[in-house]
């Protein structure tokens, strides 16, 4: 077995506090993101149906990451606030590649509250 | 629905009376009547969608879902039809486009849960089956929206009259907001469609027709995104729309976003049953609430240990059913019989 690199995470929540994650290889960032307890609604669970994981992705990062495919685009047409940054998180996979990628929780990414 | 299984409601407004009601017709609110009806126990099941079938149907319907005990691969769509035939035999009723907006105890000991159509159902238990909650319109994050909702910001359209005259914006980019469009189009005094993209996803149809009506010059279409709402007293005056060129401005009376659909706890929360993040506590004998009756199963309960998985709301559906029937029929035996030996059961099914 090869050493294996830690895969670093940042993820800014929507009050704007900045977490640094652990991701594993091949987990989806919403995964990781949801793991860590952090507030992010993504309802369908990663099935790319919900646009509900929507986040920012830190333009040192945009092109590092595969561009969205058709379906993600598509979905992301249900967020909201979206920028060319755009990505729904359950759509990127990590890799060690990835590692310190850095990534802003969207509008409309916070679970549903009782008011 | 592929198999042409898919119920019909009753009537909107009806009083209706059954054993059982259940708030959610997903997966695990389907296979609920399925174990209560092989304790011959009547069930009548309210959903807000207009079909069965909850998350499967609404979110998934294509996706595959991998880990439904003994079915290598399904999707949503497949898995809410092969419950709706399983369920079949026991002729549940259905009210569906209705949400649950009311649970609480009749005089004579009975529940009622009323819904936002004037339904009324009366049961001898209740279920709560309703996931993530009830879907409703995603409303964009504007600061102020709330102001204008209702009066001049609407989510769906109930009375297409309501928009006659009017200067409309339309805004997303799916089925619902150019089908919405080409609607109120004719009746409108002006329609702008504002998409964040020039691509849309709706029907290739919808959006050919969309095009030529924005070249002869009857709507116009802008790409951008609603970021600010100007009005008075809940009534809209003007609205501006961020586009990549900059901002613009268009005076409008009304604003209907399509954003898609996303779950909110809802009324349930207001039934008393002590939430707890948002879910409903039950113990693990009988997925009871703290309210004796009243029951919760699927993704919508918690206890030490809680999955959510559909077969996990599987598992609570039958031993929930135990002590329902233990309720409704205070003065019978509850046997346990197995499906594949109990000619009783067989009958049932309707295969003996």
């Amino acid at each position: 077995m090869s050493e294996q690199k830690q895969i670093i995470l940042h993820v800014t929540d929507q009050q704007g506090k900045v977490h640094e994650l652990i991701a594993l290889d091949g987990w989806r960032a919403m995964e990781v993101i949801r793991d860590y307890g952090l507030p992010v609604k993504a309802e369908c669970g990663g099935a790319c149906s919900c646009a509900t994981c929507h986040v920012y992705v830190d333009d040192d990062w945009a092109d590092k990451l595969i561009a969205p495919d058709e379906d993600e685009e598509d979905m992301l047409d249900e967020a909201f606030e979206v920028q060319e940054n755009s990505r729904l998180s359950c759509q990127i996979l990590m890799s060690e590649d990835l590692s310190g990628l850095r990534l802003k929780l969207a509008p409309g990414s916070e679970p549903d509250t009782t008011d | 629905m592929s198999k042409n299984i898919s119920p019909v409601s009753e009537p909107h407004g009806g009083s209706y009376t059954t054993d059982v009601v259940i708030i959610g017709a997903g997966p695990v609110g389907l296979f609920a009547v399925f174990e209560l009806g092989l304790l011959d126990l009547e069930c009548h099941l309210v959903d807000i969608l207009d079909r069965p079938g909850g998350q499967c149907a609404e979110l998934y319907p294509e996706k595959p879902i991998y880990d439904i005990p003994g079915i290598p691969v399904v999707s949503g769509q497949e898995l809410t039809d092969n419950l709706l035939q399983q369920i079949k035999p026991f002729a549940a009723k259905y009210s569906l486009g209705e949400m649950a907006v009311a649970l609480q105890k009749t005089d004579d000991d009975l529940w009622q849960v009323k819904t936002d159509m004037g339904t009324s159902i009366t049961a001898k238990a209740v279920v709560i089956a309703a996931g993530g909650g009830s879907f409703q319109p995603k409303k964009p994050p504007i600061p102020d929206i709330d102001d204008f909702e209702g009066s001049s910001v609407f989510y769906s359209v109930r009375q297409m009259e309501k928009f006659k005259d009017k200067d409309l914006l339309i805004a997303g980019g799916g089925d619902s907001a150019l089908d919405w469009t080409l609607a109120l189009l004719p009746l409108a005094r002006s329609l702008t469609l504002v998409h964040r993209r020039p691509n849309f996803r709706a029907a290739p149809d919808s959006v050919s027709k969309i095009r030529a009506l924005v070249d002869a010059g009857d709507m116009e279409m802008i790409v951008g995104q609603v970021s600010a709402l100007q009005g008075q007293g809940g009534q809209l005056d003007q609205v501006k729309i961020k586009t990549k060129t900059g901002e613009v401005i268009r005076k409008i009376d009304c604003l209907l976003p399509f954003f898609g659909l996303t779950m909110k706890l809802g009324p349930v929360a207001e039934f008393g049953l002590n939430l707890h993040e948002n879910l409903i506590p039950v113990d693990t004998e009988k997925f009871e609430t703290s309210t004796p009756g009243i029951f919760a199963i699927g993704d919508i309960n918690f206890y030490p240990g809680k999955l959510k998985l559909i077969l996990s709301g599987f598992h609570e559906a039958a031993l929930m059913s135990q002590q329902v029937f233990r309720i409704c029929r205070p003065d019978e035996k509850l046997r346990f019989q197995y499906t594949t030996a109990s000619t009783d059961l067989q009958k049932k099914l309707g295969v003996r």
